[in-house]
Order: C-alpha cells, then structure tokens, then sequence
C-alpha cells in the first residue's frame, strides 16, 4: 500500500495532570467535638455519602452517623435543597419501616441542615461477608459435596446447607416485609443487609446492651436480616420497583456468591409466604430478567 | 508494518462529520490527517428535521469527502485506504440512511470493505485515543444521548441513561423556546446566556456589574443512576412563559405583585445547566463510586460546556481523581471518531459485508463486542 504524504496533523488538547490521589475527608461538624469514646471511625465511603461509627449519648452506646457532605459541584441553594431533602425522605422511610415491623436500624437522631443522620449501630457483619465465608468453610469441610453437578452449587437438600437454606428465607421475609410496607429500597444488594446474631435465647440483639460483645460473638448465618442504607430507596408500590429490587438482589447474588445462586429460589419462596402481592410482583420479575434492568430500547 | 488509513463518514444527527484517520497497529499510534464537518442548521425557534438533514447531507457528502480526502493528502484512495467506515447507528433515521448510502457507493467505487460503526462507540474511542484516559467511566452526553458507561470484559457496559429524552435534546429545546439561535449550536448560545447572569450591564451598554445569577425553581430528577429531563423541560418551558408575561406586563407600564420574582432568560439558562448538569456530575460519580474507578471522561457535544466540565472536575477532585474532556472538534459528532472505531474493529478482521450495510436508529452501546481491548 502507497503511503501518502500526510498533511499536518491537528494536535490533540493535553490531557490534564492527575490530582493528588491520597487525600483526607473532612470530619461532621458533630464529629469535630472531643468524645469520651474516642475518635469516630470512618466505616465506608459511598458517592452519596460516608458512615462513621462513634457513640450516642454515653460512651458505650455505639452508633452509625451518616454524613451526606455538601457537593461542591453543585449550587448551593439547589445543594442544601437536595441534602436536607434526602435526608427527611430518608428518616421518613426508616421510621416507617419501624412502625411497621421491618427490622431496620433505629433513628437516634437527625440533622438535616448539616446533612446529618444518626442511627442504631447493627452488630453483626453484612450478609455478603457472611455468605462468602460459610461458603468457604463448607467447601473446606465438604470438599466433594457437589454431587457430580458440573459447578460447585449448593442445593438445599445437601448436606450442611441447612443454615444456608435458613438465612435465604429470612432474607426473603424481610423483603417481602419491607415491601408490605410500601418501601422499594431501591439498592438492594447483600452488602445492605446485616445479620444480627441472637442473644442467648432472647432473640435479636440491640446495639445498646451489647456494649460490642456482639461483634466478638462468634460470626455464622444464625441471626435476624436487618436492612440497610435507605439512601436511594422511595416509598411506593409499583410492581416494576418491587421487581426491579428482587433482580438487583438476585444479580447481587449472581456477581458475588456465585455458588450460592441455585438458592435464590428460596429467597423467592419465603417472599411470596410473607408478600400476598407477590405474585404478580414476581411474574413482573420475569419481564424485569429478559431484558436486564435497563430497557432494551427495542420498538 | 505501514500504518492503516480510514475514512470515516458520520451523519447521525444535523452534522456530515468526514475524517481520515490512521492507526498503526504495531506500534498503537494514531494520526488524525483530516476532519472535515458541515453542520445544518435550521433558523431559530426551530429543530432539525430528519428530511431536511438526509437532503442537506446528500446535497454536501461530495465536496465534504473530496476536503476530507485532499487535507488528508490522499490521492489514490482505492490504494492507500483499508476500508470505509459509516454510522450505523444510533441516530436518526433518514440522515443515517443517506451517510450509509454514500459510504457503500465509496466502497463499491474503490473495492474497499465496509465497517459499520456503532455512533457510542466511535465517541468513547475518539475520547479515549485524545484524552489518553485509560479505563475511564464514561459521561456520554450529546443531543440524542446521555448514558454513564464503563468498560469490563469486552463490552461499554451501561450503568445509568435517560429515561426519556437526551440532556442535549432538552437543552437543545429550550434553546428554542428562548429563540436562542442554532449556529454554531444551541447548547454553546445557551451557556454564553447563562454567563450574562453573573453580571449586570448598565443602560449606556459599557459598564458591567457583578451580580449573584439566581437559581430558579426546576425539579432535580434522579433515580438511582438513571435520569429524566423531559419534566425539566416542561417546568423551564412554563418559566419561560411567565416571564414573557412579566415582559409584557412591564413594557405595558404595569408593575409585578408583591414579591413576585423578575424571571430573566440569563437566569433561566444559568439554572437549566446548574440543575441538569448536578444531575450528570451525580450519577458520573454513582458509577465511579461503584466500580472504583477515579478517571472520568466526558464526550459528546454536550461535553464541550464548560461548565459541565469545571463541576465534573470538581467532583473528580474529591474523589482523589481527574476529568478528561475534549473541545468542540472531537467532542461534537466527526467523521474520524468513526474513522477510528471502524478501523480499530477492521484490524480485529470485522467486516459489514455489502448485503448486512444497513443502518438502524436503535443500537445500544453495549451490543457491540469490544475486540481490540483485551484488558
């Protein structure tokens, strides 16, 4: 091939210098006063906003304070409208959810001009980091229980999977709880989901009396499912938002706990025991499934 | 191994974008040798329709071509070029068909193979290859788009779009509503609209006073990491009405109620971007946040705002990372974002054969299998 004489090519803009990639974030006003329980502690750090852990009222009542820090991107009237909105829907869902007997954490208190929110620490760790570690001890102690299927799954019926079956049916329950109440929570993945070990034969454990003995208890499926993070949830009751969060628990389950995935029928069961709509919520599922969450822009 | 050479012909929207471009895929350097691009523009108050654009884009693929070819340094096409790359889509019907036409009649002409290029695409890459950006999230924002995409395992993966219509298309619109002119291009008249709201002039037309713009009342429409603006739109579009009564009311000698806030058009374009691009710069940073990524690149022709960039920048800050962003010869639809997409895909051995040259005005981004990025 000829090689022609090229004419002078347009240059490209520079890119720009990369910023400084370790900074620190600013504390909460709140945050900034001396505590006898020490310095919070930054837990997580999401777009929308970051979790901290410190303490309610006496030292050893430990608590979850979220700060939605202001964007500075963003006008400061429309900013301020926004925070203070989020952060009132937010409160309204969770306190909702209490009445009617979904467990959530319990609201201590708000703050929305400063964008802040404080809430019941849930002992426990996320269903995610619970799932993951039962299914690797299983497979340590069951190293041949896949059956001769051609991926290591569990089923329900083999052995060792009962407390996995379990944790899949309250999973299930609370979210057909949550919708019964009306909320769709909008972000529901199993990292927004905590287990909450029992106390010794008194159910549920509070943050309050277990002065963090709970986190040392020993970790297994054994506990209540309590949701998390209303951030983006709403309150409604459309059966494509219903759907729309079974499919992004399902995905969840499907991205992160592979071998766990043929169990997600469990967690549908015990939804349609506990939500008298779920039937049509689940056949709207199936819609939701063919064409991934995302419209297909087809016609 | 020489370096490859492409023409590639968009025609999507209002724009006949054609460019040569080369790539050597030895080395992985890339040339751009000319981009040449002729814009319809309908007068103001009004859009573009797809019949006028198809015949204006007829009327002009000739002499665009020949430029292209010329700037480029080309003589012998049929020798020195690998293939013809068009817009397949997505975009709007006529204007597409007409591109695709006029490429397949190059292609028959020289003996060259035909590439069609998905429109998203040829954005990302042009980005990517100008920026130097790596594996950013993608902002895609233009007149008929607006999607947040990222990259994993061979696909553009979208995470969050418009539930209706595009951002530029409501900017776009509003232009209209506003009798804002369309040349060079409405989004471009708004923001220089917007900045008038950040001053005052006085009466002799020479002295100008710095003033804080005001932030109108617009809804803020997020869900999730999906957007929606047609709602934004119709609220804009009452604003402006009532502030036409406010002209009329005034110029009659009337004077505004108690209280009643004076609505300007800077005011009204200032707080149109202001709310919109809150929106993009938030759902950008849902999806940085989720799959942990700390570049963010912005295409599309309405990543050329500034504006929109000085707040993605902003957010990018934050989070410890950088914007990348294109001006208007990149970012705005061309003929060598095709040109490079198409050629990209070639050298992966992809080919449209003649029969299959279609074009379609719906094509998602992430149907197209990414062969040429293997990480």
């Amino acid at each position: 091939m000829a090689t022609p004489e090229p004419a002078a090519a347009i240059q490209p803009p520079t890119p720009p210098a990369d910023s400084a990639s370790t900074h620190e974030f600013p504390l909460p006003p709140i945050l900034q006063q001396p505590s006898a329980a020490g310095p919070a502690e930054l837990i997580t750090q999401g777009a929308e906003g970051r979790l901290y852990r410190t303490s309610w009222l006496t030292p050893t009542r430990p608590c979850a304070l979220k700060h939605r820090p202001s964007k500075p991107y963003r006008h400061p009237t429309l900013d301020a409208r926004l925070t203070r909105h989020r952060i009132l829907s937010e409160v309204r869902i969770l306190q909702k959810c209490r009445r009617e007997g979904v467990a959530v954490p319990a609201l201590y208190g708000i703050d929305e001009s400063q964008g802040v929110l404080s809430m019941e620490w849930v002992p426990g760790r996320p269903v995610r980091v619970e799932v993951n570690e039962f299914l690797r001890r299983r497979a340590e102690k069951y190293p041949h229980s896949d059956g001769g299927r051609g991926r290591d799954e569990v089923a329900r019926d083999e052995e060792g999977a009962a407390p996995l079956v379990g944790l899949m049916r309250r999973i299930g329950e609370a979210v057909g709880k949550l919708h019964k109440a009306g909320i769709v929570h909008g972000d529901l993945t199993t990292s927004n989901m905590m287990v909450r070990p029992w106390e010794k034969d008194k159910g549920p454990v509070n943050g309050h009396h277990a002065d963090g003995q709970a986190e040392e208890a020993e970790h297994s499926l054994e506990g209540e499912i309590v949701v998390i993070d209303f951030g983006l949830a709403s309150q409604g009751s459309a059966d494509e938002d219903r759907a729309v969060d079974l499919y992004v628990l399902e995905r969840a389950f499907g991205s992160t706990h592979p071998r766990a995935e043929a169990l997600f029928t469990v967690v549908l069961e015990a939804y349609k025991d506990t939500f008298k709509v779920a039937p049509v919520v689940l056949k709207k599922l199936e819609d939701v499934r063919m064409r991934g969450r995302k419209r297909s822009m087809l016609g | 191994m020489a370096p490859l050479y492409a023409l590639g012909c968009e025609g999507s929207a209002n724009k006949l974008g054609i460019g040569v471009i080369s790539h050597d895929p030895t080395t992985n350097t890339t040339r751009i040798l000319s981009n040449v691009r002729h814009t319809f523009n309908s007068p103001p108050g009004t859009g573009f329709l797809p019949k006028d654009t198809a015949a204006h884009h007829r009327a002009h693929f000739v002499s665009v071509a020949r430029e292209a070819l010329r700037a480029a340094g080309l003589t012998d096409p049929a020798r020195e070029l690998s293939c013809i790359c068009y817009t397949r889509g997505p975009g709007m019907g006529a204007p597409l068909t007409s591109t695709a036409v006029a490429a397949r009649t190059l292609a028959a002409l020289w003996g060259l193979d035909l590439v069609g290029v998905n429109h998203c695409v040829g954005h990302i890459e042009m980005g990517r290859f100008i920026t130097g950006a790596a594996n950013p999230v993608v902002l895609y924002v233009s007149g008929g788009n607006t999607q947040v995409i990222a990259y994993a395992e061979q696909r553009y993966r979208i995470f969050g779009e418009t539930l209706d219509i595009a951002v530029g298309n409501c900017i776009d619109r509003f232009a209209r509503t506003l009798q804002i002119p369309n040349d060079p291009f409405p989004g471009y008249n708004v923001e220089q609209v917007a900045k008038k709201a950040f001053y005052t002039v006085a009466a002799d037309r020479t002295t100008k006073t710095p003033r804080d713009p005001v932030l109108l009342d617009l809804p803020y429409a997020v869900k999730g990491m999906d957007c929606s603006f047609s709602g934004i739109l119709g609220a804009a579009d009452l604003q402006a009405a009532q502030m036409q009564k406010q002209d009329a009311l005034l110029a009659a000698g009337g004077a505004l109620k108690e209280g009643e806030q004076r609505i300007t058009r800077e005011d009204l374009c200032f707080t149109l971007q202001e709310v919109v691009f809150a929106m993009l710069v938030e759902i950008t940073e849902r999806a940085m946040a989720h799959v942990g990524s700390k570049q963010v690149l912005v295409v599309g022709g309405v990543g050329c705002n500034e504006r929109l960039q000085e707040m993605m920048g902003l957010m990018a800050r934050d989070r410890g990372g950088s914007v990348y962003a294109t001006d208007e010869r990149f970012c705005i639809d061309n003929g060598i974002m095709i040109g490079l997409a198409g050629l990209l895909a070639w050298e992966t051995g992809f080919r449209t054969p003649f029969e299959e040259s279609t074009c379609t005005q719906r094509f998602r981004t992430d149907e197209v299998h990414i062969k040429w990025r293997t990480d």
